[in-house]
């Protein structure tokens, strides 16, 4: 028995048979993918449904379908649900299909802590979500969890308990993807000829390596101070309720470019393949991803301008903060600069990183507006930054996801998905989406705050605008759920190898779908495949 | 990176991830049922805790005895080897993060908060409306706030049990590397010995401590309760002292597989991850005499 | 009720700086549409920030102004040259791609010129913050503290001269709190005080603070983190338990400004709004001496010193 299975390596190509052996004993990246990404597009599903009844209570003035306290519970679990249920496992699901295939390794550096990564999740999600069903209600104190706020909630364990579950599971992750990256490429597959992809998630997992542990500290000292009679948070015993955000917050910047790198990775993917040119400046990209990262660790104290610092330290989080939008601008004038003198054609994914670039920019500049201390004093708390973390993370990172959906479904089931609902799917999304979250930029200057059921009836008419817009754009989705289980049960039409004209990169030289093993030996990698192998600039 | 590219190697399916995913899960879900209990609750959270670290425990010795056959057998090739050696230093590189948000916290309060809540710079406001008495210092003077969380208590004094603890994991570190080139000059009696000498030591270290927590509480009053100096102290002590355990734990563990002449002069991966481990663990002890016992 | 207060320039600067005044010009035109309806309580359909009416409100407005010009103008340049591209490099008008992948010059300068414009809001964002940070030569403190769910409101110093326990609670009033009950069946557009609509905006008892007069605020809470939010006055501070912050006002203008919580502070964060009163100095003066009066034979029922109390224990 031992023999056999230590050797399964050695019989290949065809998946294996039963469906728990398949499934829950994987040791295979691509069926880990996929249930990464199932289990991600499930999580959205579940979160939108949190922000339907959101947007719901909010659609007129007046408490008219949930209590306040329910309200709250919507909020904080939407927030956390969309973060590390829907966003993060879609990049990881994305990771894992397909940074083996692009960089010509046979799996995971390490296959079956892939599987635990992944195995974790469900049950740290069920333990969330099941307080939701507890007598005292689920956490309500926003995803932020400030204190002294969420030790009043009485479900504060269970949520603590899931989020240590998650950060096992996302430090494992990532350091899967660092030991795949640097020790699996196959010869001739440098550094720096590897797809800007892979670069995205290298530099991502390291961020998480350095963050998540911080996050897991945070709340084990909201644990302590409400369950064992420290006093970390409290004043009275030496502690400080700010010293929570700044450690939340150390963590909490880094992670919000873990959720926009490996985005702006897809993008440096799709960009050229419907250009069909190279990548405008593929080592300023590189670098520019890396000084964000490095810049995401000294900026955190920008969602605090309002806690009452001390004057140096608002001047200096202000000055870090708008650094970072050098980088980023370098990174969408590169991609302008790749469509321009390209061939293009503007098939679903192109027409979703379109949208990202512009969209994602605008997110940007709201933030950079954020940034701005004096002018923080009235965004914070409102529905400007409401509507600035929406257009980077829902028309930024989840638009990202949903081109790179588009972009490699034909690679993973070896059908076309069908491009007239792809791209209605698109419209939809795009216009609805804006609907939905301009108008919160006006709610928030005239001074809705957030993260409450109810409003004066000045804010109505937006408010309405909005919910409108969220409720077609949630049912847009719907639309995406069709084209994705369409593409992958029933579909006819075959893909080719090389699915798109322009794509270049080892993951087109694989058949579609991919087969099961790919390059059970090393492939031998000659630089016209890749689409960085002459990389001279 | 030197990699050998003869063949892939892929393990094969493995029922542990999936088994690790539910013990852990038995754990937490328990230990938050056994936070919440109402008194005269029938236990339920600690049975459920208890079922799931026996998994848990179950779950490595099976997990690791797989890893270690197929070690054996002679399966994992150079990269595998190298994937391992990466696993294991980021790992590292994690639990020094999560160390380094206790310690940050540490430096916060101790330069920020405290000070401030005393009067200094920022906190001019803060003291003069609410702690006007508090004069903000460190240690027995003022380590438990304005409001002497937990009441009065005297500190550890550096110089007499933590220094001694200091010099034990400081020679564990040297007698684990002893052991180390032994190791890789194939002498196994004196690998034995000098690792045994490590397991010793890091026993002999946990008693010290567990001497020590006994002798905060009972006779100087400095509890976890002690205000953010008990709760910086035994949390940034006792967090150490946890991996303290599990370094001593996988010590054995691999004092055992020498004796089984699992590792030789190439192959001796497991070795060497628990001696960094062992390395890491020391360093957070010297980071922890510095800036919690002397200055 | 001065929220018709119209403002049609973003200027008036505070500390005079003349490159802002520059910049407000030339952005002038575009922002005239949002300026011009700029005014202190929400409005429906408001589109920008309101201009406040406070010597140092319209540091933010103007630099919201700004840096929104500012975002304008490289959005038009970049998504301008991105259309263009997506109109002439089309595959289906014949467009063949180019091989080139890199330019020294034009990443040089795409990098150098956002530096430039970033110091350059930095710098007037930096002028804006420390004249806001500066909270001494105050002639009036006025502390509050926020509870789950209510402000407290304690004069503690007027004129060089402390205040003799004047103080009071202050919450949402009766008529917004039960309209807003789930399920009251009452009209959210029917909660009017005068004819401007105050659902969720009104309290019984506001602060009434003096105009032209640099006010001291030190804001601390009883429970947990709350955030005490005027926008006619253009901050908000957080008002943290166990921790005293400070903030400052000098009011332009006598009105009624309204503003809510900005922190999330447990179910009815949502319902616990701010209104001030700002009145002549002669007015402030006058409603002073009564309330002195009022508050001084008996000792009060009011627990001055409570807002002195301990920080809550944050564990149970
Ligand atoms: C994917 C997630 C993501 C990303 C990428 C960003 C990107 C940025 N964010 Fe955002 N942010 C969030 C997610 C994200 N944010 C979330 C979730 C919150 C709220 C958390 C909570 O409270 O719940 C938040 C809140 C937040 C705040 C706190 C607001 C408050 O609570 O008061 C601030 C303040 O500085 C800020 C700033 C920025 C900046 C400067 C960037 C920059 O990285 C943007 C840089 C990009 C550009 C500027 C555009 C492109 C650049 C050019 C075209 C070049 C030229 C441009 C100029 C010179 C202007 N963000
Ligand atoms: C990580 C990503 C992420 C994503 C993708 C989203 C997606 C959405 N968010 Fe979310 N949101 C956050 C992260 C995210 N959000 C965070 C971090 C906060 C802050 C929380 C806090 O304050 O603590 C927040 C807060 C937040 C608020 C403010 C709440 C408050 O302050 O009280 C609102 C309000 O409109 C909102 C709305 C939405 C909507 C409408 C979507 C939509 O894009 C969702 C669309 C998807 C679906 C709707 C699901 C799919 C479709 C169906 C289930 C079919 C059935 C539906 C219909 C037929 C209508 N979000
Ligand atoms: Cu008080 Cu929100
Ligand atoms: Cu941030």
């Amino acid at each position: 028995m031992a023999h056999e299975a230590t050797h399964d390596h050695h019989d290949h190509h065809h998946a294996p048979q039963g469906f728990f052996q398949r499934w829950v004993m994987s040791t295979n990246h691509k069926d880990i993918g996929t249930l990464y990404l199932v289990f991600s597009l499930t999580m959205f599903f579940i979160g939108g449904s949190f922000a339907m009844v959101i947007r719901a209570e909010l659609f007129k003035p007046g408490l008219d379908l949930v209590q306040p306290y329910f309200f709250n519970e919507m909020t904080t679990m939407h927030a956390l649900v969309m973060i590390f249920g829907a966003i993060m496992p879609a990049f990881v699901g994305l990771g894992n299909w397909m940074i083996p295939l692009m960089i010509g390794a046979p799996d995971m550096a390490l296959p079956r802590m892939n599987n635990l990564s992944f195995w974790i999740l469900p049950f740290a999600f069920a333990l969330m979500l099941s307080t939701l069903f507890l007598p005292g209600g689920g956490p309500a104190g926003g995803w932020t969890m400030y204190p002294p706020l969420s030790l009043q909630s009485s479900s504060l364990a269970y949520v603590v308990f899931a989020i240590h579950l998650m950060g096992i599971s996302s430090i494992m992750g990532a350091i899967n993807i660092i030991a795949t990256i640097l020790n699996m490429r196959a010869p001739g597959m440098d550094l720096l000829k590897m797809p800007v992809f892979v670069w995205s998630w290298l530099i991502t997992a390291f961020l998480l390596i350095a963050v998540m542990p911080v996050l897991a500290g945070a709340v084990t000292m909201l644990l302590t101070d409400k369950y064992f009679g420290t006093s970390f948070f409290n004043p009275g015993g030496g502690g400080d309720p700010v010293l929570y955000q700044h450690v939340f917050w150390f963590f909490g910047h880094p992670e919000v470019y873990i959720m926009i790198l490996p985005a702006f990775g897809i993008i440096s993917e799709i960009v050229p393949t419907f250009a069909r040119k190279p990548i405008f400046g593929y080592r300023a990209m590189v670098y520019a991803i890396a000084c964000i990262a490095f810049l995401s660790f000294i900026v955190w104290a920008h969602h605090m301008f309002a806690v009452g610092l001390p004057l140096g330290a608002d001047i200096f989080f202000m000055y870090a903060t708008m650094l970072i939008a050098v980088p980023t601008g370098v990174k969408v004038f590169n991609w302008v600069a790749t469509m321009w003198g390209g061939s293009m054609t503007f098939e679903t994914p192109m027409l979703f990183a379109v949208a990202f670039i512009i969209l994602f920019t605008i997110g940007g500049f709201s933030g950079l507006m954020l940034a701005l201390v004096p002018a923080d004093f009235q965004y914070h708390d409102t529905y400007f930054v409401v509507a600035h973390f929406h257009y980077v993370l829902v028309t930024g990172a989840a638009f990202a996801i949903m081109g790179g959906t588009y972009y490699w479904l034909p690679k993973w089931t070896g059908h076309m998905y069908n491009e007239f609902w792809g791209k209605v799917h698109f419209w939809c999304s795009v216009v609805f989406v804006n609907v939905l979250f301009f108008p919160q930029h006006f709610l928030g200057l005239a001074g809705m705050p957030r993260r409450i059921p109810d409003y004066n009836v000045a804010f109505a008419n937006f408010n309405m605008i909005s919910s409108i817009g969220g409720f077609l754009f949630g049912a847009s989705q719907l639309i995406f759920l069709g084209v994705v289980v369409h593409c992958a049960f029933f579909a006819r039409k075959k893909a080719a190898d090389r699915v798109w004209e322009g794509a270049k990169g080892l993951e087109w030289t694989v058949p579609s779908p991919a087969p099961h093993h790919t390059f059970e030996v090393p492939p031998v990698v000659r630089d016209e495949e890749l689409a960085h192998g002459h990389v001279d600039d | 990176m030197s990699q050998q590219h003869d063949v892939y190697y892929v393990p094969s399916k493995s029922q542990w991830p999936i088994v690790a995913a539910v013990v852990m899960f038995l754990t937490v879900f328990g230990a938050a049922h056994w936070l919440n209990a109402e008194p005269g609750d029938t236990g339920f959270g600690k049975t459920v805790i208890a079922i799931g670290a026996v998994g848990v425990l179950g779950m490595f010795f099976g997990w690791f005895r797989s890893v270690i056959k197929e070690s054996l057998a002679g399966n994992y090739n150079h990269q595998v080897d190298t994937s391992f050696r990466m696993g294991m230093m980021w790992f590292i590189f994690s639990e020094v993060m999560f160390f380094g948000a206790f310690f940050g916290a540490l430096f916060y309060i101790r330069n920020f908060s405290v000070p401030w809540l005393g009067g200094e710079g920022h906190g001019v406001l803060t003291h003069q409306y609410l702690y006007e008495a508090y004069s903000g210092s460190w240690g027995v003077a003022g380590g438990n706030g304005p409001l002497h969380v937990g009441g009065a208590f005297s500190v550890v004094q550096p110089w007499g049990l933590p220094l001694l603890n200091t010099l034990i994991l400081l020679t564990s570190s040297v007698t684990v590397t002893i052991a180390h080139h032994a190791l890789r000059a194939g002498h196994r009696g004196r690998i034995l010995l000098f690792l045994g000498l490590t397991v010793l030591l890091g026993a002999t270290f946990l008693y010290c401590q567990a001497h020590e927590y006994m002798e905060a509480y009972k006779e100087l009053n400095l509890t976890l309760h002690s205000g953010v100096y008990g709760s910086t102290f035994f949390m940034l002590t006792g967090f150490h002292g946890l991996h303290v355990t599990l370094g001593t734990i996988m010590l054995a563990v691999i004092w055992c597989r020498v004796l089984k002449g699992h590792f030789n002069k190439e192959h001796h991966f497991g070795f060497e991850a628990v001696a960094w481990y062992w390395h890491f663990v020391d360093v957070v002890w010297l980071g922890l005499f510095l800036f919690v016992y002397i200055l | 009720m001065t929220s018709g207060s119209i403002r049609t320039d973003g200027a008036e600067p505070g500390r005079g700086l003349g490159i802002k005044r520059a910049v407000a010009a030339a952005l002038a035109p575009m922002l005239a549409l949002c300026a011009g309806i700029a005014q202190a309580n929400p409005e429906p359909g408001q589109l920008n920030m309101t201009r406040g009416v406070t010597t140092w409100s319209g540091e933010p407005y103007f630099l919201n102004n700004v840096a929104l010009g500012v975002c304008v103008v490289i959005g038009i340049v970049v998504f301008g040259a991105m259309f263009i591209a997506m109109f002439r490099f089309r595959k289906s008008r014949g467009a063949v791609p180019e091989k080139w992948s890199h330019n020294t010059t034009v990443e040089i300068i795409w990098t150098a010129i956002p530096v430039l414009i970033l110091m350059a809001l930095a710098w007037m964002a930096t002028g804006g913050l420390v004249s806001f940070a500066d909270t001494t030569g105050a002639q009036m403190t006025i502390k509050v503290t926020g509870y789950q769910w209510k402000w407290r409101y304690d004069y503690v110093d007027y004129q060089g001269k402390p205040v003799s326990k004047v103080g009071f609670m202050s919450r949402l009033d009766e008529l917004s709190d039960k309209t807003r009950q789930l399920g009251s069946g009452m009209d959210p557009y029917a909660v009017k005080t005068g004819n401007e609509n105050t659902y969720l905006l009104n309290v019984d008892k506001p602060l009434v603070l003096p105009i032209h007069t640099k006010i001291r605020f030190v804001i601390t809470s009883e429970d947990v983190i709350h955030s005490w939010w005027v926008p006619a006055f253009g901050w908000k501070m957080d008002a943290i338990p166990g921790i005293v912050n400070s903030a400052w006002t000098n009011i332009n203008e006598a009105g009624t400004y309204r503003g809510q919580c900005a922190e999330l502070c447990g179910q009815d964060h949502g319902f616990m709004p701010i209104v001030v009163k700002a009145v002549s100095q002669e007015d402030f003066n006058k409603w002073l001496a009564a309330q002195e009066q009022a508050n001084a034979p008996a000792p009060a029922a009011t627990p001055a010193a409570a807002s002195t109390a301990a920080a809550p224990a944050g564990h149970g």
